[in-house]
């Protein structure tokens, strides 16, 4: 028995780490038919330990500090940025990693959850993953939005007062619990504290364990496909492997590495020639230093709080009070979580089902990018209306889903073994990406 | 008084993109510069010390920090070192907030991520955007900051403008800025204004102003070319033969 061979002995008698590799890993068998959409996953965890990481090198020079500069109108936390920026070797690497990461951990879990939406993969067995994803998703959400604040530049100081402020419209408890949640009775130096902590520790712990969960739950009831197949049930009789199963390890190892070094690519792209992506990565006006008494003239949230914020606003006031659009945007959030009860059709992927929910879907993407680009937007009366069109439609997805689902008729039945992607729907792929960002650009420019 | 804050606030955050729709300027013409020329970084540095670092501090810049755009630190104790003495200083000015403020009405605030902030469009087009206007306590405005605190500093370069009312190709009315008298970097002759001088030094101003934001972005340009080189040509390469060898046998 060789050296290694004993120690891991030692280590297993004491540690299952053979058998975990196994499970998760070795023999976690994943099926055959992955596609493009099937890298995000992976993405995902990649950025969420690269934030981890460069998170950890910025506390060390970062200082949670509002007081001014003595005879500047700059605080310790904003010139502490740039100190990060200027003299910490390395610094502006680590500092555009992370705000470059921080939209790059966005666009790969709207893409991952759009792949649990066209592929059915919140559908029965896999509703806890779904729901734990959700979750993760959540947690994101509240991590970016107590990370913008730090820099303690003009949109994080504004974006945090608006953001906070929609709590204060909650009927009886909102006022207290706004300044429960500030610290403070404006946006200050408690609250940045409070972020700060909130930022670093305790949000980040909620998601890992977050993301142990959503991973446990899906290696306990297997991945989802394409062609929404469940494996476990077509298994070799001899060996008792999934006949449409491969393990994960090596083949989906190797396959992520690809997809990684092509992610890396547009990262670094991101992250050496534009950093600020033309101010919708960092915005030009957070690089004011912040001011409580000079209100910016328009205040945008980052892009991907865009859609809910489009939804915000949409939704006029009634009864004298605001609360209807915070609680539509909310309910904008909270509804993905129903997705799996209140999808009826027993067909899971988009390939096999009925025309009325293609429909519907084609509808609730155009939805969801038009409400993320009105809501960058200041708006105007025509963009109100047409954000009140949008919303009207991404709502009708979800609640009009139990009818829509319940008898649409799809392409029965729906194959029992995986299928290789078609020519037809490889280029159906590329046609319909081109036409969505065409749509989407053109859009922008004329709306 | 908290309640009114609060409502005030409230207020605010939804009335703001209807004031937003009525800001959206006029587009800037593009500001001419490069930030690989280091003679116009050193020639925007000289004016920033001279001219800017008078009023303007810019405490995230260290002096040494000027070594990025080919200037030793000699050069840079003897020629651009006004306020302090140590090469390893921020930007510093010697006039206190509240100093400023009874003298100018305002603090200036401070330039370093100015060019950050504004954009060099709008620096390009501001500096050369001032003109007379004698309801203003220091006779001066500027076309792209209304009602600006600050005097036109360098008026003997570019000596006076009007704002005019003019007809444009369409025929309709504009308010375009002329010279009137010209300066010793500008030159008036038979009505016809040149401001090529004038205008190059404001491009070098920009230009510095644009590297100071940021002054690791040259280097960030070039680590970024190998970075994207050792991805493309090596992991990316590999990565894509490693799959294709294990996924040999999956059918």
């Amino acid at each position: 028995m060789s050296k290694g061979q004993k120690l891991l002995n030692w280590i297993d008698a004491r540690f299952p780490l053979t058998s975990m590799l196994k499970e998760h890993v070795i023999e976690y068998y994943a099926p055959k038919n992955f596609n493009f959409w099937y890298f995000f996953g992976s993405l995902a965890l990649l950025v969420l330990v690269m934030q981890l990481l460069t998170g950890i090198f910025l506390t060390m020079n970062y200082m949670p500090d509002a007081t001014l500069v003595p005879g500047t109108k700059m605080s310790v936390a904003f010139a502490s940025v740039e100190y990060i920026m200027r003299d910490v070797s390395g610094g502006w690497i680590i500092r555009y990693m992370h705000s470059t990461g921080a939209s790059m951990f966005f666009i790969v879990v709207y893409l991952h959850m759009f792949r649990g939406l066209i592929y059915g993969s919140y559908k029965q067995p896999r509703e806890l993953v779904w729901i734990f994803g959700m979750l993760i998703f959540l947690c994101l959400m509240a991590e970016a939005f107590l990370g913008y604040l730090l820099p303690w530049g003009q949109m994080s100081f504004w974006g945090a007062q608006v953001i906070v402020n929609l709590f204060s419209s909650i009927p009886v408890i909102g006022p207290d619990l706004s300044v429960f949640i500030r610290g403070d009775f404006v946006v200050s130096g408690a609250t940045l504290n409070r972020f700060f902590a909130l930022h670093v520790i305790a949000v980040p712990l909620v998601l890992l364990a977050l993301v142990v969960a959503h991973l446990m739950a899906l290696h306990e009831v297997g991945s989802n496909n394409p062609d929404g197949v469940e494996i476990k049930q077509y298994k070799d009789p001899e060996t008792h492997l999934p006949l449409d199963g491969i393990p994960f390890h090596p083949y989906y190892t190797v396959k992520d590495v690809l997809g990684v070094a092509v992610f890396l690519i547009v990262f670094s792209s991101i992250v050496f020639f534009m950093p600020e992506m033309g101010g919708y990565f960092l915005e030009a006006n957070n690089f004011f230093p912040a001011d409580p008494l000079k209100t910016p003239p328009h205040i945008a949230p980052v892009w991907y709080f865009t859609p809910f914020y489009a939804i915000l606003r949409a939704v006029p006031s009634f009864m004298g009070t605001q609360v209807w659009g915070v609680l539509a945007m909310g309910a904008a959030v909270v509804l993905i979580v129903f997705l799996p009860w209140l999808d009826r059709s027993p067909i899971k992927s988009v390939r096999y089902r009925g025309s009325k929910f293609k429909v519907m879907l084609t509808l609730f993407v155009i939805a969801f990018v038009g409400l993320g680009i009105l809501g960058a937007l200041p708006p105007t009366d025509v963009r109100t209306y047409v954000a009140r069109t949008l919303s009207v439609i991404y709502f009708a997805f979800f609640i009009g889903m139990p009818f829509y689902t319940k008898n649409d008729a799809g392409k029965i039945p729906v194959p029992t073994r995986v299928t290789e992607s078609t020519a037809r729907g490889k280029a159906l792929f590329f046609v319909l990406w081109a036409v969505l960002i065409a749509a989407a650009v053109l859009f922008a420019k004329n709306i | 008084m908290k309640k009114q804050i609060r409502h005030l606030l409230a207020a605010l955050a939804l009335v703001l993109p209807l004031v937003a729709a009525a800001e959206e300027g006029p587009v800037l013409p593009k500001a001419p510069i490069d930030i690989q020329d280091t003679e116009s970084l050193q020639r925007g540095a000289q004016i920033f010390v001279n001219y800017c670092l008078s009023c303007h501090s810019a405490t995230a810049m260290r002096y040494n920090r000027l070594t990025d755009i080919g200037l030793t630190e000699d050069q840079i104790k003897k020629n651009l070192m006004f306020a302090s003495d140590k090469v390893g200083d921020t930007m510093h000015v010697t006039m206190t907030a509240q100093d400023a403020k009874t003298w100018l009405g305002n603090n200036p605030p401070d330039l370093s991520v100015e060019a950050r902030a504004r954009g060099a469009d709008w620096l390009y087009a501001y500096l050369r955007g001032f003109y007379r206007d004698d309801t203003r306590p220091t006779g001066w405005n500027n076309i792209v900051f209304d009602k600006v605190a600050m005097p036109h500093v360098l008026w003997q370069w570019q000596g006076e403008q009007q704002l005019q009312t003019v007809k444009n190709g369409d025929g309709a009315q504009e308010q375009k800025l002329v010279l009137v008298k010209a300066g010793t970097m500008t030159k008036l002759e038979n009505g016809h204004a040149n401001t090529l001088e004038f205008d190059q030094r404001m491009a070098d101003l920009t230009n510095y102003l644009v590297f100071m934001s940021e002054p690791a972005q040259v280097h960030r340009l070039q680590i970024g070319y190998g970075v994207l080189m050792f991805l493309a040509l090596l992991l990316l390469p590999l990565a894509y033969f490693l799959k294709k060898e294990y996924w040999r046998d999956v059918h």
